[in-house]
């Protein structure tokens, strides 16, 4: 079977994942069975074909798992935002529209990645900028003590989910340029390898950007994200467990000076390492409090989706922010940990191809692309859903795909655009080797 | 570049494992402790949101119904109070449950477990629960509370055919509309008391069937006899020389019936014991914490092996010594004898209903055990008969119908007495108790509570 049309199958299930959860939240909701899931079912159905056959004409050959994944994230979060709020599921579907569209344009405007290559530095530029916009006086809004909207009249959105493509883009191309250099004029110095200042600078810049970053923007989550993808395609472009060690010890240095002087890093710890504390688990310590408690009551199986208790009767909000930041622990508590595990799953598997493609991938600049784009991908989702099951200092990222939220769902279909664009150059058989290979 | 690429994604794969070991962590392994939470309203505010089933009375009367808060939450209300405390008990945020409402919490919030209940739920938890239909009669729950009066007691009465409780009252009761300083010992239940002369049925029972006497059989009525080395006094001293067993129950004369149970010895005493539910929780439709098994008690609280060497088998055998069995096992011996010898479980709940009205479960009855033949219980009750026609509980006596029953007026030790009599018609089983009274008997203060509550109960 060809890859796309084992794409078309792979389709399929998704969208009935869909229709079945419309289905259940109407049935909770009404106790009817409205043939309504089975509309909305359809059209998710129709856009997902659009996107298919779009993709059989310009990227034959591209990853057959990775669209259909996506859609399964797509519709998981279609789902549960519908169940929180039927408005918000129907501006996160004209994003999911505009973001396909997106998606088209992406790959109609760069079938020759190699154009990115080519504008680095005005893509590195422009990276910086969209990071920075948030704390430009009269556009930038605060959001729980972190700047991260930037809002121009009727129009806000999140650079911040922009920008870590920006920066993934210009790292790819920064590092296979340099990437023999940083190796090979490298001096041992006391045991330690020790990389060449000259080459090593513009690194160290963004190093230096995401310790700003965690003052300025206040975000640890972000800065975490970005940083992380920075280490890991450092270390994917010169195979240097060292270099990654002498980042990672930066990145904790700085971390620790900041946890110890910034007041608003050093509450967001203190809340962690104990959100129940009776100072504040009524105020601070609200939201990842409300979070654990309503993953508990989901338990093994969940409570079924639409029965979760989203609001107190009193009006307060049991999950703070349940179709953004907390959207996993609204799943947790009604589909259970097996639900959530499914979720997990499902990354895993979008990051499985996403390291795939990097590794079929011929050239320098494609591998580190996609393997710095699917890093960054990983490590949002661990951001966001390490901080809502605490196992991290919570922040506030999206949960890519699943997340309410226009810039998230734009940023991330670009984000996969590019993903398919390496992986249908990578997949491409050779001309004039007799045939295609069977390449999976 | 594919080895630090595969690495990476090793890396990814602990991260995510992390994930799902945090997400099992609070889901699972740490969800009791964050349920117990105090700051989790969540199961506050779900409880609240489920219409508990209606708890009715056999004849219907609300006993526990719900009242509706703002925002689409419920609160328990109780329009018959202190009445139907005992067997109804509360539900309670701070307290918890107790009574039927523990007991068919499942039921009465819609959380049925059988696999119809179990289908129900995947298409949507109920918020409406089931319905619970009681076999407690409202007349005769009063009846006992009049009787019992501001002195501390219980009273039980039983179907004799099916086991159906019909009246469980016990003072003190409680305000079950404030659970916060309910004071919920249930002496019906909990209470434990010497049986007294009340247990002489269990040894005349145990010394008929056996085969080893008949109601005619002439026993030696002396006061003063030596049991277990000790000289045992009869009631008042009276000395009554040779008579048949008959009269011996009639007149309540301690040193046959001492005798008797010596003889019979620790094993078939405790085996009949044994059967007719001592040694256990009665196998009531009610918490276990809030039932206590009968027995012989050592002095640290522990139930007694039948054959156990600190047993005075003839002053047990009287409802002495170390004896202690708590109304409701009372109520069941002489529901037991009236039924032929076929004990049946206590029943405090006759129906569950459903809301849209289907009865899907029918608690009652259920047979627990045969104690003894028909035969040998004919011949018991026709013993208990003249009990109540010429001997000591001539004040359970009503007007068209026979009752049987037995009288117990027992030391306690601090010179009061517990107050018994268990009795039955061919109806209705019952037993009244009142604890620690001075300068009473059995016959002429419990007996009469009990004569009540048959005629309430339609004797």
């Amino acid at each position: 079977m060809s890859a796309r049309n084992r794409e078309l199958l792979a389709l399929v299930p998704a969208s009935l994942l869909l229709t079945a959860g419309f289905a259940a939240i109407f049935i909770q909701e009404s106790e009817v069975v409205s043939d309504v899931s089975l509309t909305y079912g359809a059209w998710f159905l129709g856009l997902c074909f659009a996107g298919h056959l779009f993709l059989r004409f310009t990227l034959p050959h591209a990853d057959p798992y990775m669209f259909p994944l996506v859609a399964v994230l797509a519709c998981f979060g279609l789902v549960v935002i519908y169940r929180i709020d039927e408005d918000l599921a129907r501006q996160q579907a004209t994003w999911f529209v505009v973001g396909l569209l997106l998606f088209a344009l992406t790959i109609l405007l760069l079938r020759d990645l190699r154009v990115l290559e080519r504008y680095r530095y005005t893509i590195a530029l422009a990276g910086l900028v969209l990071l920075f916009l948030p704390r430009v006086p009269g556009i930038g809004q605060q959001v729980n003590g972190a700047y991260l909207g930037v809002g121009i009249g009727p129009i806000s959105f999140q650079p911040a989910e922009f920008g870590k493509i920006a920066i993934i883009i210009f790292l790819a191309a920064y590092l296979r340029e340099t990437r023999q250099v940083l190796v090979q004029g490298s001096r041992r110095f006391l045991g330690i390898t020790i990389p060449p200042l000259k080459h090593f600078g513009p690194l160290l810049v963004v190093w230096g950007a995401a310790m700003v970053m965690l003052v300025f923007i206040r975000d640890l989550g972000s800065s975490l994200m970005y940083f992380g993808g920075f280490l890991a395609l450092l270390y994917v472009a010169t195979n240097r467990l060292s270099f990654v060690t002498i980042g990672l010890a930066l990145f904790a240095v700085g971390a620790w000076f900041f946890a110890s002087t910034v007041t608003h890093v050093q509450d967001r710890v203190d809340i962690w390492l104990d959100p129940f504390k009776p100072e504040w688990v009524e105020r601070q310590g609200y939201q990842i409090a409300q979070s654990l408690f309503a993953q508990a009551d989901g338990g093994l199986f969940g409570t079924g989706l639409g029965a979760s208790l989203l609001d107190a009767p009193d009006g307060n909000s049991l999950i703070p922010a349940p179709h953004t930041d907390l959207i996993y622990a609204v799943i947790t508590s009604e589909l259970g940990l097996v639900g959530a595990c499914g979720l997990l799953l499902v990354y895993m598997l979008l990051v499985e191809r996403g390291f795939r493609t990097a590794m079929l991938a011929s050239d320098s600049f494609s591998k580190l692309l996609a393997a710095g784009l699917t890093a960054v991908l990983a490590l949002q989702v661990f951001v966001i859903v390490g901080g809502v099951t605490k196992a991290i200092p919570l922040t506030g990222v999206t949960l890519p795909f699943v997340s309410y939220g226009g810039s998230s769902i734009l940023a991330n279909f670009v984000l996969l655009a590019l993903l398919l664009l390496v992986s249908d150059r990578a997949r491409r058989p050779a001309e004039g080797a007799g045939g295609r290979r069977g390449l999976r | 570049m594919n080895a630090p690429i595969i690495r990476l994604f090793g890396l990814v794969l602990v991260l995510f494992g992390a994930l799902v070991f945090a997400s099992s962590w609070w889901t699972v392994f740490g969800a009791e402790g964050l349920r117990d939470n105090p700051a989790n309203r969540r199961i506050l505010f779900e409880e609240q949101m489920i219409k508990r089933g209606i708890i009715r009375a056999d004849d219907g009367t609300v006993l526990a119904a719900n009242r509706a808060l703002p925002g689409d939450r419920y609160e328990r209300r109780y329009p018959t109070g202190e009445l139907f405390a005992q067997p109804v008990g509360f539900t309670s945020l701070d307290r918890g449950r107790i009574g039927l409402e523990e007991y068919y919490n499942d039921e009465l919030t819609g959380r049925r477990s059988d696999p119809i209940g179990a289908l129900e739920r995947l298409l949507g938890p109920s918020d409406v629960g089931d319905d619970l239909r009681t076999t407690l009669v409202p007349d005769a729950q009063e009846a006992a509370y009049d009787g019992l009066a501001d002195r501390n007691g219980a009273v039980v009465a039983l179907d004799v055919k099916t086991g159906a409780v019909l009246t469980l009252a016990a003072t003190p009761s409680f305000d079950p509309t404030d659970p916060a300083r309910a004071e919920t010992f249930n002496r019906a239940t909990q209470g434990r008391f010497p049986p007294g002369s009340t247990f002489k049925t269990v040894t005349a029972s145990a010394a008929i069937d056996s085969g080893r006497y008949q109601p005619d059989s002439l026993v030696n009525g002396e006061n003063g006899k030596v049991i277990s080395g000790t000289p045992l006094d009869n009631f008042a001293g009276e000395d009554f020389g040779e008579i048949t067993l008959t009269d011996a129950l009639t007149n309540s004369v301690n040193t046959v019936w001492a005798e008797v149970a010596e003889k019979l010895g620790k094993e078939t005493m405790g085996e009949y014991m044994r059967k007719f539910g001592f040694y256990e929780d009665p196998p009531m439709d009610y918490p276990d914490e809030q039932m206590v098994p009968s027995g012989e008690y050592s002095p640290r609280g522990r139930v007694l092996a039948p054959t156990s060497g600190q047993i005075d088998v003839g002053r047990m055998g009287i409802g002495q010594d170390k004896l202690l069995a708590t109304p409701l096992q009372m109520a069941t011996v002489a529901q037991t004898i009236a039924n032929g010898g076929l004990r049946m479980e206590p029943r405090l709940v006759q129906k569950v209903v459903d809301p849209d009205g289907r009865t899907i479960d029918e608690p009652l009855p259920e047979e627990a055990e045969r104690v003894m033949s028909e035969e040998s219980a004919d011949q018991v009750a026709g013993m208990m008969r003249n009990v109540v026609e010429q001997g000591t509980g001539t004040a359970a006596q009503l007007e068209g119908v026979d009752v049987s029953g037995k009288t117990g007026t027992a030391e306690v030790g601090d010179g009061t007495d517990d107050l018994w009599f268990i009795g039955f018609t061919d109806r209705f089983a019952v037993c009244a108790m009142l604890e620690r009274q001075t300068g009473g008997t059995g016959g002429a203060d419990a007996a009469p509570i009990a004569a009540e509550v048959l005629k309430a109960l339609g004797e």
